[in-house]
């Protein structure tokens, strides 16, 4: 996905695109796979961590985090959560709708910059559909990439996003994952039960502080104790990256709704490093 | 910058003549309060003013405006027409108001909506003498430079006409016959007796307004914040008739018939609850304290940061219209007395 620079389109043009697939995750969480009806638009420009805006006329148009990678080409993924009058109206949608987009928006995880890298990636809850996308990426391309651990939290297995999927990344294990769940209510799962931070003993023999970069995601109140178990490992304030939710409007540092001080999430976020976070008042 | 004279009785002809370039707006009278209104006749200008309620971003980014409209076949985007607008009358500060919304709107990345409006627009200033309100001497706005495309400065017996763009010159080219090249020593004297007068008709200021983002960073957790938060009713009024507040919100609107509909930016102010809150009702900014806050702290410390300096033009809208007394000047004063209060850094 890009911006287009037709003759004629503007910040605020959106593209049309047709839902190609979707699939339910959990009771309120769906997954969404787009096409652009223009096939000269590249889905591939775009990072992850990045996040578009969708539009329904009638309805409005909403902001939602890209949940594909960039290295996997024709389509864009997204997962939603219908909290809302557009997800609502979203959610009502069949195959072969379509629905306008335009972006990509923010600053996203600049995967290019962290080759060579060990990277730590935690996930809790709602975190696993920008974070899906730097997964994604990095088994296309773990080459480029030194020791990989993912540890994953959800409340329990039915509340977890892409539990098949990231279940079936654990097992090919080209990403060293550690799955968890807060409570085990079904009695089969076979995972870790814990909150999120109980995975950290399996890989902290194995962490290099220096050489490690952080990538985090999820509900606030995870921040805070992830945030305590990498600083023990002392992981770099500035080599912890975070992506954060605000209202917006614009998608561009216009409408100020997602101004954090005289930053703009939009622009300047939504991935931010715990750096910043100490030194920007209101972040978290 | 080209300047000429034209002597005040040939006023009216210009008037005339400007009125032929497109639609003209000016200062009006009405209801105790002043507001740009389309102007049929020279009459019914009053030039004696000092604020209008809402400042000429009404032209630019207007309180309530369509941006697409669509129905089951399609969408298209709605953008104003060619016609030109020309609002005279604008003082410096809301000039300064103008270059500050330009910068935002029309940097690296453009809004097209305004920039339509934006290139329609002819900005011709006037000069005016402050009341007890005006605060432009303390943010270094009582004068401008550029942002207007003819600016009027009122003597005792003729205008100076500065040309600040090529519209601008087009327009004093075509008014040749009603303008002097011919500056005398006595017109400059004139000039500078004006600019005398001016300055020292100022009553309030704002001490130290270069130092105020500096103090605004150190009371960040001051009690001053909940004080005035406490008194503030989240009414908007400083929002919308600040010069430079242009925060938007869109909206769908869906026709009577259920066919049509269109999408809409509606004025909106970080001082209104829901503000800041996300999908799932998350409220980043749910209490007052903490909206006036991002108001004040956005205007007068970040902008400073971003563009090198704050977004107050000194226009004293706050100051007169805010029902509760919360404005740039007690906010200042309230951050500066806590600072002299507690750190001891004052004289």
């Amino acid at each position: 996905m890009t911006i287009t620079t037709k003759e004629g389109d503007h910040a605020y043009t959106t593209q049309p695109a047709k839902i190609l697939a979707m699939k339910d995750l959990t009771e309120d969480t769906r997954y969404f796979k787009f096409k652009f009806l223009d096939e000269s638009i590249v889905e591939e420009d775009y990072k992850p961590g990045q996040f578009a805006i969708m539009s329904l006329p009638g309805v409005g148009e909403a902001v939602f985090s890209i949940s594909s990678p960039p290295t996997r080409t024709d389509f864009i993924e997204f997962g939603v959560r219908k909290v809302g009058s557009f997800t609502e109206a979203l959610f009502n949608l069949k195959v072969g709708d379509i629905v306008n987009l335009r972006g990509p928006y923010g600053d996203g995880f600049d995967m290019e910059s962290l080759g060579g890298k060990d990277l730590i990636i935690v996930s809790g809850g709602l975190g696993a559909i920008p974070l899906r996308s730097v997964l994604l990426y990095v088994e296309d391309r773990r080459e480029e990439f030194n020791q990989v651990f993912f540890l994953n939290g959800a409340r329990s297995p039915a509340d977890m996003l892409y539990r098949d999927d990231i279940i079936a990344m654990a097992q090919r294990g080209i990403i060293e994952s550690h799955l968890s769940v807060d409570k085990d209510d079904t009695g089969e799962w076979p995972y870790n039960e814990g909150v999120v931070t109980t995975l950290f003993p399996k890989i902290v023999d194995r962490v290099v502080s220096e050489k490690t970069t952080a990538i985090i995601c999820g509900p606030p109140i995870m921040y805070k104790y992830v945030i305590q178990e990498l600083l023990k490992l002392k992981i770099p304030k500035d080599q912890i990256l975070m992506t954060l939710e605000r209202r917006m409007k614009c998608g561009q540092g216009h409408c100020g709704h997602c101004a954090i001080g005289g930053r703009y999430t939009c622009l300047e976020g939504p991935v931010f490093t715990y750096y910043d976070v100490q030194h920007i008042k209101e972040l978290i | 910058m080209k300047t000429y004279k034209m002597s005040k009785d040939r006023f009216p002809e210009f008037i005339e003549l400007i009125k032929t370039k497109g639609q003209l707006f000016g200062p009006v009278k009405g209801n105790g309060h002043y507001s740009f209104e389309k102007i049929e006749k020279f009459e019914d200008l009053d030039f004696d003013y000092q604020r209008t309620v809402i400042g000429p971003k009404k032209f630019l980014t207007p309180s309530r405006y369509p941006t697409l409209r669509y129905d089951k076949t399609g969408q298209s985007d709605v953008f104003v027409s060619d016609e030109p607008q020309i609002v005279i009358g604008v003082h410096p500060c809301d000039i300064h108001g103008i270059n500050i919304l330009d910068r935002l709107f029309l940097g690296n990345i453009k809004d097209p909506y305004y920039e339509k409006r934006r290139n329609n627009l002819i900005i011709i200033g006037h000069s005016c003498f402050p009341d007890e309100n005006c605060i432009c001497k303390s943010t270094g706005t009582d004068m401008v430079e550029d942002g207007f495309d003819l600016f009027f400065t009122e003597l005792e017996k003729h205008y100076l006409v500065w040309v600040g763009s090529d519209k601008g010159l087009s327009i004093a080219i075509e008014a040749e016959n009603l303008l002097s090249e011919e500056i005398s020593e006595e017109d400059i004297q004139d000039y500078v007796r004006w600019q005398q007068k001016r300055s020292g008709m100022f009553k309030s200021e704002i001490p130290s307004f270069k130092y105020l983002a500096d103090i605004i960073h150190l009371n960040y957790d001051s009690k001053v914040w909940d004080q005035f938060g406490e008194k503030c009713l989240s009414c908007g009024t400083c929002s919308l008739v600040c010069p430079t507040c242009n925060c938007f919100n869109v909206e769908d609107r869906i026709n009577m018939n259920a066919e049509d509909g269109y999408r809409e930016r509606i004025l909106d102010s970080c001082t209104l609850p829901y503000y800041s809150m996300v999908a799932g009702n998350h409220d980043f900014r749910p209490d007052r304290t903490a909206r006036l806050k991002l108001y004040y702290t956005h205007k007068l410390k970040e902008y400073i940061g971003k563009w090198g300096q704050p977004s107050c033009v000194g226009c004293g809208r706050c100051v007169t219209f805010c029902p509760v007394d919360i404005n740039v000047i007690t906010v200042s004063e309230a951050l500066f007395g806590e600072v002299c209060e507690n750190q001891e850094v004052c004289d």
